[in-house]
């Protein structure tokens, strides 16, 4: 399958295979007026399989976002087709807006336009948790 | 300015402290008779309660400062849909401190967020107390004398208790400290104690729904009800309510010098003839817990 090279834009590559569909919603891709390309599955020497996701603009990406569906993810900035910067990602100690707590019990159900912040309580796990009620985040 | 959401808001020197205030009220109530004169605080409660709210209202009074108070969270603000955000921040022209019981988990840290005075949390949804915690503590340490080296049996509705959340938090900071965790399947102690407190500090643990084969092992026992309020389904509590019900004869096994701790109400899970029981000791975990929430009061308002 062949997929155009971008002269400028942002490509994040390395995601782990399937992460690709969680990325382009979380980061709300399809809100753009632009134009994306996601290869999913692709075989990876690194990897064995892959995702990429190719955004025909450089726009400003929430890394938190991405850190969080993968750290291993990178992000890849290119200008008149060349590579002029790479970004290595972390897991971000906290998320606000990006996941929704679950728990009815939880005050964020209720509490008008309360910011829905999960905190990173274990990195080994990679387990996020509710600041309000530290419910596990899904 | 401080607020207490949660009891790791407060450091281990701070707690001593804190027990150490306490000491001296229970010694001389006198000299802190007028201690908190001119001052307000606001009791917040939009969840049915009797001993904390009067708890903290007599900590005040005896303290010589003043008390606001809703009669109930019906005919309160919250019922017509203010946010806890916009509550707290109109009580904080009102009050020097804030005690707010809340059925929301996370409701106090909301507040405390928004208030321009301290918080207080007196209960979020199943989620923490820590001034009940307090009191657990203060009366450990009473009838111990050290809160170190002990095995701690937390018995019934562990999922929503939040007094055994709090409690087996402030625990996992001791040395020494074991915990034996008693309860039907379908209560069992959350996952976030599990990894915020007893991995983090190693703890020994053991979880177990027989009461009995761990009696003899417990240094402290800590009861707790199934709470009606907390089950979306009648069903399920009327299920779980019996599962432990503490009498005389199942204490056969009981060191002697056990504590018997609740944070009550109690329903029906330790039966009247405990009450006798030298062992028993939750009726002077209430009033530790008003000169610990003295103590605290205080202490939040930098009072000297």
């Amino acid at each position: 399958m062949h997929i155009d090279s971008i002269q400028n834009g942002v490509v994040i590559d390395h995601i782990k295979a399937g992460s690709a569909m969680k990325l382009y919603q979380l980061l709300h891709l399809d809100r753009l007026d632009t134009s994306v390309a996601m290869i999913m599955n692709v075989t990876s020497r690194k990897m064995g399989k892959k995702d990429i996701i190719k955004i025909d603009a450089e726009i400003d990406l929430d890394l938190d976002v991405i850190g969080y569906v993968d750290p291993k993810a990178t992000i890849n900035i290119i200008r008149d087709g060349e590579l002029v910067e790479k970004k290595n990602l972390d897991l971000p100690k906290e998320l606000k807006n990006v996941i929704k707590c679950k728990n009815p019990r939880c005050i964020s159900i209720t509490e008008q336009e309360l910011p829905h912040i999960f905190v990173l309580t274990d990195k080994e796990t990679e387990t996020y948790r509710c600041k309000y009620c530290e419910v596990k985040g899904q | 300015m401080k607020s207490l959401i949660d009891i790791f808001d407060l450091s281990i020197s701070e707690l001593d402290e804190l027990m150490n205030v306490a000491l001296d009220i229970i010694e001389n109530p006198i000299k802190y008779s007028e201690k908190c004169k001119g001052k307000k605080l606001a009791t917040l409660f939009f969840e049915p309660s009797t001993r904390t709210r009067l708890s903290f209202e007599a900590a005040m009074y005896e303290l010589g400062g003043h008390v606001l108070s809703m009669a109930d969270a019906v005919s309160s603000s919250a019922a017509k849909g203010e946010s806890v955000a916009d509550t707290a921040k109109v009580i904080s022209c009102y009050a020097d401190i804030i005690a707010i019981r809340h059925p929301k988990e996370g409701a106090a840290l909301v507040a405390a967020n928004n208030a321009s005075v301290p918080v207080i949390n007196a209960g979020d949804g199943g989620h923490l107390h820590p001034t009940q915690t307090l009191a657990d503590l203060m009366t450990i340490y009473r009838k111990k004398g050290s809160l170190n080296n002990l095995t701690i049996g937390f018995c019934g509705d562990l999922k929503f208790g939040r007094t055994v959340h709090s409690l087996a938090g402030a625990m996992s900071r001791y040395e020494g400290i074991k915990f034996v965790f008693i309860s039907p399947e379908e209560l069992k102690i959350p996952s976030f104690v599990k990894e915020n407190f007893i991995a983090k500090n190693n703890i020994e643990y053991v979880q177990t729904t027989d009461l009995k084969s761990v009696m003899a092992d417990l240094d402290i026992l800590y009861m707790t009800r199934v709470q009606r309020e907390r089950f979306f389904n009648e069903e399920d509590y009327l299920r779980l309510r019996d599962s432990y019900i503490l009498t005389p004869p199942k204490l056969d096994t009981a060191k002697s010098d056990l504590l018997i701790l609740h944070p009550l109400p109690r329903v029906n899970e330790i039966s009247v003839a405990i009450d006798k029981d030298p062992r028993a000791c939750y009726f002077e975990q209430v009033l530790n817990g008003k000169y610990m929430r003295m103590a605290l009061i205080l202490k939040l308002l930098e009072v000297e």
